[in-house]
């Protein structure tokens, strides 16, 4: 037995299944201490299955909770986002392509040092120190909590990463250090966005991941609990409070594969409508159909492994103006609870509009009565064309095909969409995140230079593949479903013997108790 | 015409399709482009019409291993020191740049180049595509010298250089660049308006942007974009493409030595297409086979594309499980003569098979 929890913008799910058949499901809303929602939730589920504490094997959370925070800038810290490469990469300085209202957020605290490396190991220039910590004196005297440090070539040698953190340490007490070489791979730029991003999550990291904790211990289950990554695949908390930037595509992933198995279907769009925002994917073969090149997320360009999905800032609590003509991309979020109309408070919601209409009951539905029709009718037809508008951008070709709505957000959509063969909203289709958080599977990684001297690279790719699926069974995938999803080589040229840094990863479905 | 950022974005997609995988990702190239439009700064790109006949032109560009340039961002001096360092030489200003090669980032150096010091940017190229070698040009097939040359790195070091021929300038340029780091900035092949007249692959420029116009705006009307492009291709000099396979990547080996990108990558057949497609690499995709049958063969191009979202998709993007779409495209005539195919044939990439064009290939 076991429960995957989605921790939303706005509603905190949890779905406890006994093996693939979903015992029990509900859903509250996400608190802003964040863990009294988990217990509420985990609480309701517990009681309305009967199901003891004990019996839990283990716990699966799945949060969009980073993804939202650099999504709707708030909640991050700013960043010292230092560079170790002049007198290279002057062209383009930390945040180039970023947005502009992003990069203010972070402070635009961008540093360029000289230092990194040539592809084979040869130093760019000796790294700066004493540029470092004039660095680290100005990260004091700003009052700045955490950096990011990205040297080129550091997915080859992260010495330079390794020292310059060295000294911020040393320098600033406490300070948050990301480190590029630890998160990303060859790409400087989208290696360099991906260190910011986690640095600027230092806070809430550390502050969502012992939420889990607390909640967890709270109710007294001592099952392992595990958070979901970008790739499908669970993490360790220690790892998350690490690397919160890791889980950044988790949602839209849990949330695909969680309709897939609902549905049933293997090939259809799937929308996920949240609090907050809309995630629009493709699946293909039962799998989110993944982004080939590289991917936005809040609008700054990355390298993850990531599901190709299209964000749209519309959720159960969007924010509703100009009668009825524009929603979101701002949300009450968590706040819907007191700031939704229905719910007594004063900000004309999506939410509103759908009782408004008669479409839901929920809350106090005499305090939308004075909404005027027109907007009422004006609201839905702009839900519905920005809904249809999304799914007709991630379509690939005019052919029809079906829509999954999933997310507590789906009640928003009530038509047909002219995009879509036919629109499926499946049973538990609001908790399918809680569900994909609770069938994720687990991974088995392999990642270290191996010499290609006396032997030859096939042999070498084969073995590291056996050892990355041995692992993988060993972490509890079943070996039978245990498959390779990525390879990556990064040739050493500056080592003896044909040294190559390879990277496989495994994955399995996690064997059913 | 005066560039524009919708221009450059379409721009940046037709040189990746054009570069056959190679020639690197232009979106570095494209956001240092950004910069100089964002500061109020002018690329205005020519025909090559518009050129007097003795005017001065001096192609820019970057020469080294992609898979260097993704990392090791430039400092952004360099192209412009060495075109400097080259008029020094010649005694004379520039009246205009030129991209060597259109495929990849180097169909948007020059556009650096030419926006930073006020110059005029030839809609035309030495190369029609991407290549790996520097000799490998229209420009020298019909008797234009790349010497005198320089190579410009980070530093300001810079190497003047005087080759015999192309091809020993090449060598040793390229032992230069893997000096100053795998990744180097050059100014080569200076000539008259009337030899880039006589000896440019023409209207390349526009060509890129078109293809990424047709791309782009297949996608936004939902029609399939490799029917578009299909469509589009017998409009240009580049007058015939085809779907050559359709399939899953397998396997991708790929090392960077004596500065090129050199590898392999293994297709399965998906659908229709049976079999296993395995495409040579050298910085481009050389030769495509099907289980040991050619299907495309240099200097035709054999371009790798994203089957969903057609995004063509660069050598050092390839990664294990993509589905891709593998598109071939039939350069100019002025790419396939007997002497062109002396410079950039199937043999001087140590291929045994003959060029076959591939509107004759069943």
């Amino acid at each position: 037995m076991r429960i995957g929890i989605d921790v939303g913008g706005t509603n905190t799910d949890a779905a406890l299944m006994d093996g693939i058949t979903v015992k029990g499901a509900c859903k509250t809303p996400t608190t802003a201490d964040v863990s009294s929602g988990i217990i509420a939730v985990l609480k309701d589920v517990l009681r309305m299955t009967g199901v003891a504490a004990s019996e839990i094997q283990a716990v699966m959370i799945g949060t969009t909770h980073f993804t939202n925070a650099v999504v709707e800038r708030k909640r991050l810290l700013e960043v010292a986002a230092i560079r170790l490469g002049l007198p290279a990469t002057r062209a383009l300085p930390p945040m180039t392509d970023w947005p502009s209202d992003l990069a203010t957020t972070l402070g635009r605290h961008t540093f360029m040092v000289h230092g990194g490396h040539e592809f084979d190991g040869r130093e760019i220039a000796p790294l700066d120190e004493k540029e470092i910590l004039r660095i680290a004196g100005e990260i004091k005297a700003r009052g700045i909590r955490t950096a990011s440090v990205t040297s080129v070539f550091s997915p080859v040698t992260p010495v330079m990463e390794q020292r310059a953190a060295e000294i911020l340490l040393n320098e600033v007490p406490g300070i948050a250090i990301s480190l590029s070489h630890e998160i990303g791979r060859v790409g400087f730029l989208e290696r360099e966005n991906a260190a910011i991003m986690n640095a600027c999550l230092a806070d809430l990291s550390a502050k969502v991941v012992s939420s889990f904790r607390n909640a967890l211990k709270e109710l007294a289950i001592e099952a392992p609990f595990y958070i979901s990554q970008n790739d499908g695949t669970l993490m360790t908390p220690d790892y998350v409070e690490r690397y919160p930037v890791l889980t950044f595509a988790s949602g839209p992933t849990n949330s695909m594969r969680g309709a897939a198995m609902l549905a049933g279907r293997k090939e259809a769009m799937v929308v996920d409508i949240g609090g907050t925002t809309s995630d629009v994917g493709m699946l293909m073969q039962g799998f989110p159909r993944e982004s080939a090149v590289a991917v936005d997320i809040g609008g700054v360009r990355t390298n993850f492994r990531m599901p190709d999905v299209l964000a749209v800032g519309l959720g159960g609590g969007s924010l509703v103006r100009d009668d009825g003509a524009r929603i979101g991309p701002d949300s009450v979020g968590y706040e819907i609870t007191s700031k939704a109309l229905v719910f007594g408070g004063d900000t004309l919601t999506t939410t509103d509009i759908i009782v408004a209409a008669g479409l839901e009951d929920i809350g106090d539905r005499s305090r939308v009565a004075h909404i005027p029709a027109k907007t009422i009718a004006t609201a839905l037809d702009t839900i519905h064309r920005m809904v249809d508008e999304a799914v007709d951008r991630m379509k690939t070709s005019a052919e029809p095909l079906p829509v999954i709505l999933v997310g507590g957000g789906s009640i928003l959509v009530s038509r047909q969409l002219p995009s879509a063969s036919e629109v499926i909203r499946p049973e538990n289709a609001s908790v399918a995140n809680a569900i994909g958080a609770a069938i994720a599977q687990v991974g088995g990684e392999v990642d270290r230079i191996f010499s290609l001297e006396g032997t030859s690279r096939d042999v070498v790719l084969d073995g590291a593949k056996a050892e990355a699926a041995e692992r993988a069974t060993k972490a509890g995938a079943d070996p039978d479903t245990v498959k390779i999803v990525d390879i990556e080589e990064v040739p050493l040229a500056y080592l003896p013997g044909s040294a190559t840094r390879i990277r496989v990863k495994a994955v399995g479905d996690l064997v059913m108790a | 015409m005066k560039l524009t950022s919708e221009d450059l974005h379409d721009l940046a997609i037709g040189a990746a399709f054009l570069g056959t995988g190679g020639g690197g990702n232009p979106y570095v190239g494209r956001l240092m482009v950004q910069r100089c439009l964002d500061e109020g700064l002018s690329v205005d790109v020519i025909d090559p019409s518009e050129l007097a006949n003795d005017a001065l032109v001096i192609p820019t560009a970057m020469m080294g291993a992609p898979t260097v340039l993704v990392e090791k961002l430039p400092s952004g001096e360099e192209a412009i020191g060495s075109l400097r360092a080259l008029e020094r030489y010649l005694g004379r200003k520039a009246d205009a740049t030129m991209p060597i090669e259109i495929g990849g980032i180097n169909s948007t150096i020059p556009l650096v180049v030419g926006a930073r010091l006020g110059l005029p940017i030839v809609d035309a190229d030495g190369m029609g595509r991407a290549f790996p070698e520097l000799q490998m040009e229209t420009f020298g097939v019909y008797g234009v010298s790349g010497s005198p040359m320089v190579v410009t790195d980070e530093y300001g070091d810079s190497t003047l250089l005087n080759g015999a021929d192309n091809k020993q300038m090449e060598w040793l340029s390229r032992m230069v660049a893997i000096r100053m780091g795998g990744c180097a900035y050059i100014a080569e092949y200076s000539m008259s308006g009337a030899d880039v007249k006589r000896t440019a692959v023409p209207n390349t420029m526009t060509l890129a942007m078109r293809i990424g116009r047709c791309l782009r705006e297949a996608k936004a009307n939902h029609e399939s974009p490799f029917d578009a492009l299909l469509r589009l291709l017998p409009q240009t000099l580049y007058n015939h493409g085809r779907i050559i396979f359709t399939g899953k990547i397998v396997d991708v080996a790929r090392e960077t030595r004596n500065g090129f990108s050199i590898g392999r990558a293994r297709i399965d057949g998906l659908g229709p297409w049976r079999g296993t497609m395995e495409i040579e690499i050298q910085n481009e995709n050389l030769i495509a086979r099907v289980d040991g049958k050619v299907r495309a063969i240099v200097p035709d191009l054999i371009c790798i594309m994203d089957s969903e979202s057609a995004e063509p998709i660069t050598t050092e993007n390839l990664r294990y499980g993509q589905r891709v779409t593998v598109v071939a495209v039939a350069v100019p005539e002025i790419m396939r003569t007997p002497e062109a195919l002396d410079v950039f044939g199937p043999r001087c990439f140590g291929l045994d098979e003959p060029f076959t064009p591939i509107e004759t290939m069943t």
